[in-house]
């Protein structure tokens, strides 16, 4: 025991003031490998989406205006639902004459569906229901469906226009473009 | 047999006898309770599934992946309810004989958060990830084919936890359904603290110290939200319109319903005049009926029927809670006008995409 306590202290190490590159041990090797590959894969990444995000993802939707046809294409009575995939729009023909009715629920803008037996639109999301003209009668929708601006072409074919929209709350359908005489 | 319980399933039958049921069983809760009778009650909820299984179109409908835990909630609900009223009741008696609550002598001690709370807290998180990897290996998700904006589902239900919210929008505006009524559902439960600062019915059930807590709360979840997911997921079919449990979903029923507005009730039903041409003074009786609702119904009910609320509340407590509350229950009186009289709006100014 007094042989151990006669033993001097361990000299305090010297503090290194330059910095010697040490031996890559191989354990060292792969920690400075894997994270030399996490920053270079992690600003490649970045970099890829930063010029990614350059690029957005547009999907070009279907022109406002758009030829419908010939006016005597449309049987009297009926509601065409041909242009309801492509332009969102359906064309009617009463006895006067056409109009275009935006496909679009008043309530909360889900597609309804026209229903040939009851002669109503009917929106399956909340049960709107519409007449053939676009006034709505039953369920939450607070207003009719909306028209576009309807009018011959040229050549005679029927051109509707989605810009400008009519509302007959407001007393829109008034509006000669609203309605096609033909 | 399958007529009458098509003919129930009327929604104002329906709602009717759900909130009646509901009232039913708080008010006599000491027989409902009865261990006899509520496993009376669900065996015959069991027979009459197993019963009525049986038919096609009510197999598909319950069977459907979506609508199973449904199922599953709905007699979790009335277990839980059934549970709570059951200690209640027990407790209420204890006090009635001046003993403590049931609680207060199994634990009479305040426990910690950490570990006792935490580590059921925990042990509860991981039975339920057990039981939902189970669940989505048993049942397969119901995809469809990708979203198509021009082919709208028919019916299209929201997912069944939102399908109270789908079902207020069916009677309100958009603005007011999505965006008011849910803020102030939020915010009304964010108020209880504030609200009821009474101590009574801390840690321990009971019915009798706090009626009008329970009766509220049992009115808001029971009859507004669960009776909503039941009637949406179950009774609404394509067109959103109702059809029995056993009624087939045909796509062509006619529901012969041509909407009214409160201004055409009074201006040409009552007065028999036509309606006045501004929306202002057309809709000034819908707006007063609205105002009178939210402003003079707490202040009427303040001098008559909750002048000891008041007294214990405080005005600001009270008139909070009492705006709430009148907001809820102005729901179903919604509901029920649009079914039985097709009442659209009570105000329906379209100029200004403001209807109530």
């Amino acid at each position: 025991m007094a042989a151990a306590a006669a033993k001097p202290a361990a000299p305090r190490p010297k503090v290194q003031l330059v910095w010697e590159p040490k031996e890559l041990h191989r354990r060292d090797w792969m920690l400075v490998a894997s994270w030399s590959l996490f920053a270079l894969s992690s600003l490649v990444g970045t970099l890829f989406y930063v010029l990614r995000y350059l690029f957005p993802n547009v999907t070009y939707e279907p022109p406002l205006q758009f030829k419908a046809g010939l006016p005597t294409e449309f049987a009297p009575g009926r509601v065409d639902e041909r242009f309801k995939a492509s332009f969102g729009t359906w064309v009617v023909r009463n006895e006067l004459g056409l109009y275009a009715l935006s496909t679009v629920c008043t309530h909360l803008g889900c597609t309804p569906n026209w229903l040939e037996g009851e002669q109503k639109f009917k929106c399956p999301c909340h049960g709107s229901g519409f007449r053939k003209t676009g006034i709505n009668f039953e369920g939450p929708a607070p207003r009719p469906l909306e028209r576009y601006r309807i009018g011959l072409a040229d050549d005679g074919q029927v051109m509707i226009d989605k810009s400008a929209k009519f509302q007959g709350e407001k007393g829109e359908w008034a509006n000669p473009e609203s309605f096609l005489y033909v | 047999m399958k007529e009458f319980f098509n003919a129930l399933a009327d929604p104002s039958r329906f709602f009717l006898i759900f909130t009646v049921a509901v009232f039913a069983m708080l008010k006599w809760r000491e027989f409902f309770t009865a261990p006899k009778v509520a496993l009376t009650i669900f065996f015959g909820a069991v027979v009459f599934f197993v019963w009525a299984i049986r038919d096609p179109g009510f197999k598909a409908n319950i069977t459907k992946p979506d609508n199973i835990p449904i199922i599953f909630m709905l007699f979790l609900v009335g277990f839980f309810s059934w549970l709570s009223l059951y200690r209640a009741v027990k407790n209420d008696r204890r006090i009635d004989r001046g003993e403590l609550p049931e609680e207060a002598v199994e634990n009479p001690k305040k426990v910690l958060t950490w570990p006792d709370l935490v580590y059921s807290e925990f042990l509860c998180m991981l039975i339920g990830t057990a039981v939902l990897l189970i669940w989505a290996l048993l049942l397969k998700a119901p995809l469809e084919e990708p979203a198509n904006p021009n082919k709208t589902p028919n019916p299209s239900k929201a997912p069944w936890y939102f399908l109270g919210l789908q079902e207020m929008l069916v009677y309100f505006d958009p603005w007011l359904a999505g965006v008011i009524l849910p803020g102030l559902i939020v915010n009304g439960l964010m108020a209880i603290p504030y609200v009821d600062t009474n101590p009574k019915g801390n840690g321990y059930y009971t019915f009798k110290e706090r009626p009008f807590a329970i009766t509220s709360f049992f009115f808001g979840f029971i009859v507004l939200w669960v009776s909503m997911i039941i009637l949406m997921t179950f009774l609404r079919g394509p067109n959103q319109a109702f059809f029995g449990p056993f009624e087939p979903w045909n796509l062509h029923k006619v529901e012969p319903t041509v909407n009214i507005q409160f201004s055409q009730i009074f201006w040409e039903q009552w007065l028999g005049t036509s309606r006045p041409t501004g929306w202002f003074l057309r809709e000034l009786p819908g707006i007063a009926l609205v105002v009178g609702y939210l402003a003079i119904t707490p202040m009427l009910l303040a001098k008559t029927v909750c002048k000891k609320m008041v007294a214990q509340m405080g005005n600001p407590r009270y008139l909070t809670m009492m705006i709430m509350f009148l907001i809820m229950v102005a729901m179903p009186i919604k509901m029920v006008l649009r079914w039985t009289f097709n009442l659209q709006f009570i105000v329906n100014i379209q100029e200004l995409f403001l209807n109530i």
